[in-house]
């Protein structure tokens, strides 16, 4: 693999960082502190940092209680127990109240592997960008996120960080910079446009490759931010190729294929198809098991490019 | 408490009250019951004990309070309007549409309100985390939060009240409005609290118990609780639901929301005409 750092280490790297300046920058744990490993952030500020045990509903309180007071809270946990678990909270206590917290709901999806359908989730994204005025964003590798975390800790409000914890596969550069409210054009294509987020940036550039040497013109879009999404991207990408694959490792129900064809049918409308999880729920596995159990590889963006070129009129 | 001041007190209870009833009785109906039985440790809060004022609404060094059973608005917007934070004539709008005061208590509505709330079971861990916040800027303010009976049937309060107690926030007092009901029922009967002083003292909180209606009681309850350094407070207010309202009171568990006649609040509020 080509990975470079642990996504996980850039999180908090970055967080240590910020709160050097920021002294409102706040972390609270729900006993996960050692799988995210704010152990550092702890050792730099004490203070600012606190750990509820096994309690997100009161997690995501206190953090409005104190952002109430003028802190910025980045609260955070595996992705189900960060928003499923603790929703009317997140809706209520923080979005409705207009707060400003970070939730970081960690091992998206397939990324679950091992602990299985209980601690994996398909629908973080799709009940999250429910929430109204949320950011929802996936930053896709080490360098992405990087880049976007001062601006998530910038923005005044409720954001959603869904975080691959460990090394995801690389796709930018260190130092690339991104627009949190942007999406990335990796690449253009006249054929079909293949728009991807997360783990699924890297295999949508590998079927582009394959397209190409099977005469096809993908490009692709890493649309990070679902929530508000860069619809100016989005019918970009229509009007250039007029055909559009969504890959996400995520229901397809909610997620990122409902918030591109949202934007399409309103838009332009165009075949929009769909890699992604078709309403299953999740289970223990490694992540080639995974990805061939709910149809995730990088030949099944091949597959479903060539169905949207044909759908073309 | 001097008896000069504990009749000032009373008088604002009284007063208290009749705005509540009138804000309600302009409507038609609401949240009666569970409103008039917290008046009276409002009232020893906002006009006595606590550190705030109309004029500086946001001043961030003033006492936060957290009404958590959220729809006792009313009463609390009758002591806000009685304060000066918002025209008097607003508690005509209670529920109207477009109002600054809705059924729930909400932060971003009404100014002096500090926290919103209404789903059940949250306010308390967001006195929790505002009480925090004031240790880590090393602030003086001090947090008050009503939890009700019922309310604490959710799980979340056990949750803030275990917190609470193990981090020693001695800047919070909270206060149960032991009423007894809930819309369905007595909560003995549908899911008892008891014993309760016990499990407050296993959640290592200095447990309290005062009669909830009153002043003196209360008062003297909450100078123990910010004496009481190093530890979290909790004072358990025996109250009655509807308490001061003869009409009300007799409603007894259909108290929590029920319908008043507009010759029922002008009589109660001695109002005949507007």
């Amino acid at each position: 693999m080509n990975d470079i750092k642990e996504m996980r280490a850039v999180y908090c790297e970055s967080l240590i960082e910020l709160a050097r300046d920021n002294k409102d920058i706040v972390v609270i744990e729900a006993d996960l502190m050692n799988c995210i490993k704010t152990g550092d952030f702890k050792k730099n500020y004490p203070d600012r940092f606190f750990n509820v045990g096994i309690a997100e509903a009161n997690m995501a309180g206190i953090a409005a209680g104190m952002s109430a007071c003028g802190k910025i809270p980045f609260i955070s946990s595996f992705g189900p127990f960060a928003t499923r678990r603790c929703y009317d909270q997140l809706f209520i206590s923080i979005a409705y109240s207009k707060l400003n917290v970070k939730v970081i709901g960690t091992d998206p999806g397939i990324c679950a592997e091992v602990n299985g359908g209980t601690h994996m989730p398909f629908e973080d994204m799709g009940i999250m960008r429910c929430i109204p005025d949320i950011v929802c964003v996936e930053p896709t590798d080490a360098a992405q996120l990087k880049s976007l975390m001062p601006q998530i800790a910038a923005h005044k409000g409720l954001v959603y960080v869904r975080l691959y914890r460990k090394c995801s596969p690389k796709v930018y550069e260190e130092g690339d910079k991104f627009d949190l409210f942007k999406a990335k054009e990796i690449s253009q294509g006249n054929d079909v446009t293949i728009i991807a987020s997360g783990i699924m940036v890297d295999r949508a550039l590998q079927a582009a490759k394959l397209l190409a040497e099977q005469g096809i013109n993908a490009g692709v879009t890493n649309i990070h931010t679902w929530k508000p999404i860069d619809k100016d991207a989005v019918i970009a990408a229509i009007k250039r190729s007029g055909a559009i694959v969504v890959a996400e490792n995520h229901n397809r129900y909610n997620g990122l294929t409902s918030a591109v064809s949202e934007v399409a049918c309103e838009h332009c409308p165009a075949p929009v198809l769909s890699v992604s999880v078709n309403d299953k729920f999740g289970e223990v596995g490694k992540m080639p098991y995974l990805s061939d159990v709910y149809n995730l590889n990088v030949s099944d963006i091949v597959e479903r490019a060539k169905q949207a070129i044909a759908l073309k009129k | 408490m001097d008896s000069q001041k504990l009749s000032f007190l009373q008088d604002k209870a009284a007063q208290i009250r009749k705005i509540t009833i009138e804000m309600i009785g302009r409507l038609g109906s609401g949240h009666v019951g569970g409103s008039l039985s917290i008046v009276d440790v409002l009232t020893d809060i906002y006009y006595n004990v606590g550190n705030m004022s109309a004029a500086h609404p946001d001043d961030p060094n003033r006492d936060r309070v957290v009404v958590s059973k959220g729809h006792a608005g009313p009463a609390l917007y009758a002591v806000l309007a009685d304060k000066g934070y918002f025209p008097i004539d607003n508690i005509k709008t209670l529920n109207q549409g477009g109002t600054s005061l809705p059924s729930h208590c909400d932060m971003n509505k009404t100014v002096g309100v500090d926290m919103t709330a209404g789903s059940l079971g949250q306010g308390l861990s967001c006195a929790v985390g505002m009480a925090l916040a004031a240790k880590m800027d090393k602030k003086s303010y001090r947090t008050y939060c009503i939890i009700g009976d019922g309310e604490s049937q959710e799980g979340q309060i056990w949750e803030a009240l275990m917190y609470a107690g193990n981090m020693g926030l001695d800047n919070l007092t909270i206060f149960i409005d032991y009423n007894r009901m809930q819309i369905d029922g007595y909560t003995d009967e549908i899911n008892s609290l008891e014993p309760l002083p016990d499990k407050y003292k296993a959640f290592n909180l200095n447990t309290l118990r005062v009669d909830g209606h009153d002043i003196a009681a209360i008062d003297d309850a909450i100078a123990k609780a910010k004496a009481a350094t190093g530890k979290c407070t909790v004072i358990i207010l025996d109250t009655i639901k509807g308490h001061g309202v003869p009409w009300a009171e007799d409603k007894g568990v259909g108290s929590h929301s029920f319908a008043i006649s507009e010759s029922q609040w002008r009589e109660f509020c001695g109002k005949e005409k507007d």
